[in-house]
């Protein structure tokens, strides 16, 4: 009989939980989620060197992952030399996250490589500042345009990629860079 | 005068009696199993010093006629049983009944609950491990050693997440049980590994199809069944260490277990294990992140009576997977880099250290369970349990975010079973149950990146009832059916986009909360309504050949990763979507099992075929360009899909010599599409040549070779993208293959041991050498295929103690 009981307790305190378990949590609309390492958009601005109206190029993407982007471009000018500057963005935050400083801070771990299409004429440089082992980030560049041409300028941000590999520093991404894609963004340049 | 003369007689009678019975006593009476009141049959009843004996019936009585008063000593023996003697003076005619109990090896087998195992009755189409076999496998995982089994494979992620396939099926197609729970550790994912420390196994039974529907009907690939070590009813203490060390990974492990047992029913059981290795190794280079951490630990405490019992235990399985670093990629161009590149990018120095991509798992069972006997009834069970599994993933991330997980996801399942055992009819066993589950899942918020899976309620409600009839010595029957009832609700996020795009604003608007952001919060709610059933016969031949048949139609409503997961896949750098609209899936399997014995060769042979009606699989369908780059699309589909194959396996001994063969073949077709299924099994075969002797403190040496064949049926879901020649920067359309399989690979397998007997503590000293010849080979069922070899030589040696 004795166990009989215990089993009747158990059976009593089975459903004490269940109902118990069933009540809680439930009901409760979960909280938002803001992709927080998302870069939404990509800015590049190219300031002709010796003074002119600064050129914008964006790819923004506000769905995260989305499938919506919208590209915006100019026309550049030929014989004319760029002062250049990559900006990465994470606009769904307000302000918008500025996550070029990230980039920036973990230096060592990350390269912005410019891919320029063939027949596009233009030649680029990486300028500004290197990292603590003497490496371009490739934040910001030089882009001096030839004559009158179109083709692909594609944007590749490089996480933990090899740094020292053959060509890296003058900006030529190599299969030997490897690493992982963090951006790939490309924008079709003409320039007249 | 009359009355005395009566009294007289009376009392003349019965000196008569007694005087002229004093050597026509009898002894009669019944032996039965201790741990389960079945009689024993054939258990030899015997006169110790005299030449009487007697054998147990059917029912397990005896009788011994013809003896004398005087002072006597019976001995009962039966084949698995440990004898026991008992000294009586007789006196007059006697009713003995005696209560055996088997020898301990013998006693797992026999103290399954339902006796699912033992019973011929019932037709389900198994395979086992045992605990020798097992023991092995202590410093590996359960997908490793199942995998000896002929028709289980695994589905690995790298080396350390193996995830069981039975006959071609996986994840939540395929169930586990353990010690009579069935595990919700978030088994959806394919590189969710089962939360069991082998350690705690001392026997697994593969059901090979849905037959098992006590422990759910949605076992369209199998079940797995995993039983701990019971304590006996008897004062003993057991213990065993097991020590392990590899030389692949520079670490090892350590499983300690005792059992406290008294003879008064009750026992305490603790069990605990730790494993640590490091950076694992193929031929040509370091794995680099591949090393692994694991601590678990079981206690249980129970009282186990003969008509009663009650019994609680508490299981912690922790483990901490690196994942290789190479397999964490960007987008398309990363993949096709990575699948060109023939090596993995990132190969560092050896190193204990666990770095990001990685994996913590943290699962807890509660259970609460008991058992009555009602003579005219069977046996009535209540069990409770509780599991939480805490799933941590850690990704590469940006900002010193490495710290916090990309995926926080906490599972509690609540499960109540009550069943009954109803044996009161002599050739029926029937089990009858009900059982119900409540579920939650909730996705912690602070991750940063948004949910894969949301945060559901789930119940489920499940009833069965199945019986086995004896219809003659050679012939049984077995039917079951049960229905089960599944009830979601999740609050999930979308993003208003994705939710536009994929109709859901027009299918499901009555799930629209509001908006938030670019994100819209949904409540999608489903009742899904799942029926399953079986019924089969076995026929057991005059030479104990055994021929088994078995139907069974297995009903799996969808799972939340295929109703609702959405997001990106590092590690195979895709985007998967979930679908709403999914329906449940419902397999007819039809399987056989031919066994037998002939002097010295024993074989199994299992065909199957299972034809599947609305099968659920994921695939490439389109690229999505996102200011990451490219990736392919994966979303799921429903089809009808046909499964068959053969397992068999044999063993042959002659003198100390013992030849094992197994071999599996499985072919999986979708047969709306004409096409392979994705992750079939290649065929493969493996040989075994053992020598033993027992004479040399049972010394043994092993070679196993192990073939896996190429496998050239598999869907073509290779997907064209424009990818960035980063020299020209012109676009250029590649082909990415995905989807092809790596060539055929043998490997060779070496392992030899040897026991001392200290005092009464016995010592096994193990010896294992696998891929003896450092083999480089990919395996089409490795998810990381595309990114560096499987391992080489790994060396290990194994010391064992029981005491």
């Amino acid at each position: 009989m004795k166990s009989m009981k215990t089993i009747k307790l158990l059976g009593l305190s089975l459903i004490a939980m269940l109902v118990f378990s069933a009540c809680s949590d439930d009901d409760d609309a979960p909280q938002v989620i803001n992709e927080e390492e998302v870069i939404t958009t990509l800015n590049l601005f190219l300031t002709p060197e010796g003074g002119g109206e600064v050129l914008t190029f964006t790819y923004r993407d506000l769905d995260g992952d989305g499938s919506n982007p919208e590209i915006s471009s100019s026309v550049l000018s030929a014989n004319t030399t760029y002062t250049g500057r990559v900006e990465f963005l994470n606009e769904l935050e307000d302000p918008a996250e500025d996550i070029t400083i990230e980039v920036l801070e973990e230096a060592d771990e990350h390269q912005v490589f410019y891919i320029v299409e063939d027949s596009l004429n233009a030649n680029l440089a990486y300028t500004g500042a290197l990292d603590d082992d003497g490496n371009p980030i490739g934040v910001e560049f030089r882009l001096s345009t030839v004559g009158a041409s179109q083709g692909n300028f594609t944007v590749i941000l490089i996480h933990e990629g090899d740094k020292n590999a053959p060509g890296a520093s003058e900006g030529n991404l190599s299969d030997e860079v490897g690493g992982e894609t963090d951006i790939e963004v490309t924008f079709n340049i003409t320039i007249e | 005068m009359y009355q005395k003369s009566i009294l007289l007689c009376l009392f003349i009678f019965f000196s008569f009696v007694t005087q002229a019975q004093d050597c026509e006593l009898t002894i009669s009476g019944k032996v039965i199993d201790l741990h389960d009141n079945s009689p024993l049959f054939g258990a030899a009843v015997t006169l110790v010093g005299l030449n009487e004996n007697a054998y147990t019936n059917k029912n397990g009585f005896y009788k011994i006629k013809g003896l004398c008063k005087g002072k006597i000593q019976l001995k009962v023996s039966h084949a698995f049983c440990e004898p026991k003697t008992e000294s009586i003076y007789l006196k007059e005619s006697l009713q003995i009944n005696f209560k055996l109990e088997h020898h301990l090896e013998e006693l797992n087998e026999v103290l399954l609950k339902g006796k699912l195992y033992n019973n011929k009755s019932n037709s389900f189409i198994s395979s086992q491990i045992k605990s020798q076999k097992l023991e092995k496998f202590s410093g590996a995982s359960l997908g490793d050693a199942l995998k000896s089994i002929s028709g289980v494979s695994s589905l690995n992620t790298g080396n350390s997440i193996v995830k069981p396939i039975i006959q071609g099926l996986h994840s939540s197609r395929v169930l586990v049980i353990n010690d009579n729970v069935r595990l919700h550790d978030q088994q959806w994912g394919v590189d969710h590994a089962p939360n069991v420390d082998i350690n705690t196994a001392t026997n697994i039974t593969v059901i090979k199809g849905a037959s098992a529907l006590k422990y759910g009907g949605d076992a369209i690939g199998g079940t797995i069944v995993i039983e701990p070590q019971k304590a006996p009813i008897k004062d003993t203490l057991m213990g065993k260490t097991i020590l392990n060390s590899s030389s692949n990974g520079r670490g090892g492990s350590i499983s300690t277990s005792l059992i406290k047992a008294k003879s008064s029913g009750l026992n305490y059981r603790f069990q605990g294990s730790l494993k640590r290795l490091g950076d694992l190794k193929a031929p040509d280079y370091q794995l680099t992140n591949t090393g692994q951490r694991e601590n678990n630990i079981s206690l249980g405490i129970g009282l186990n009576k003969i008509d009663y019992g009650i019994d609680f235990s508490y299981r912690l399985t922790n483990s901490e997977i690196g994942i290789l670093r190479a397999s964490h990629i960007g987008n398309a161009r990363d993949l096709v880099n990575s699948i060109n590149r023939q090596e993995p990018f990132f190969i560092e120095d050896f190193s204990y250290t666990i770095a990001n991509p990685k994996q913590e798992v943290t699962h807890q069972i509660y259970k609460l369970e008991t058992f009555k006997k009602i003579k005219t009834l069977g046996e009535f069970s209540l069990q409770y349990s509780f599991q939480q599994n805490n799933r941590l993933e850690f990704d590469i991330r940006r900002g010193s975010r490495g710290d916090k997980p990309s995926m926080d996801m906490d599972l509690k399942t609540h499960t109540l079973l009550a069943q009954l055992e109803w044996n009161s009819l002599e050739s029926f066993d029937s089990n009858f149950g009900l059982e119900f589950n409540a579920q939650n899942n909730f996705a912690n918020p602070n991750t940063g990146v948004r949910r894969l899976i949301p945060d559901y309620n789930m119940y489920t409600a499940g009833i069965f009832a199945t019986t086995a009839y004896d219809i003659s010595e050679r012939w049984n029957l077995d039917a079951g059916v049960r229905y089960d009832f599944n009830s979601i609700n999740a609050d999930k996020f979308y993003v208003t986009s994705r939710w536009e795009n994929l109709g859901y604003d027009r299918l499901f608007p009555e799930f629209e909360i509001g908006e938030n952001g670019n994100q819209i919060l949904t409540n999608p709610q489903f009742d899904y309504h799942t029926i399953s059933a079986t019924v089969g016969a076995t026929y057991t031949f005059k030479n104990d050949f055994k021929l088994i048949g078995n139907l069974s139609s297995a009903s799996r409503a969808p799972n939340p990763s295929e109703l609702f997961s959405d997001g990106l896949h590092h590690s195979i750098s895709s985007i998967e979507l979930g679908d709403l609209q999914l329906k449940p899936e419902q397999s007819y399997k039809a399987g056989v099992g031919f066994q037998g014995r002939l002097k010295k060769l024993s074989f199994t042979i299992q065909p199957f075929i299972n034809y599947i009606e609305d099968f659920i699989v994921l695939e490439p369908n389109g690229i999505e360009t996102t200011i990451r780059g490219a990736f392919p699309v994966y979303e799921y589909r429903q089809t009808n899909a046909r499964l068959y194959g053969l397992d068999v396996s044999a063993n042959y001994s002659f003198d100390n010599f013992e030849f094992l063969s197994n071999f599996a073949y499985v072919n999986g077709r979708d047969v709306e599409q004409n096409e392979a299924l994705i992750n079939m099994p290649p065929f493969n075969i493996s040989n075994v040549i053992t020598y033993s002797k027992k004479e040399w403190n049972n010394f043994y040496v092993s070679l196993n070779s192990q073939l896996v064949t190429q496998q050239n049926e598999f869907p073509d879901t290779n997907f064209r993208t424009a990818i960035v020649n980063t020299t020209t920067g012109e676009f250029e359309e590649v082909e990415v293959d995905i989807s092809s399989s790596p060539e055929a690979y043998h490997l060779l397998n070496f392992s030899s041991g040897i026991d001392f007997n200290l005092n009464k503590t016995k010592l096994s000293i193990n010896v294992m050498i696998n891929n003896v010849l450092n083999t480089k080979y990919r395996d089409y069922l490795n998810r990381l295929r595309f990114y560096a070899d499987e391992v080489g030589t790994n060396a290990m040696l194994q010391l064992k103690l029981n005491y």
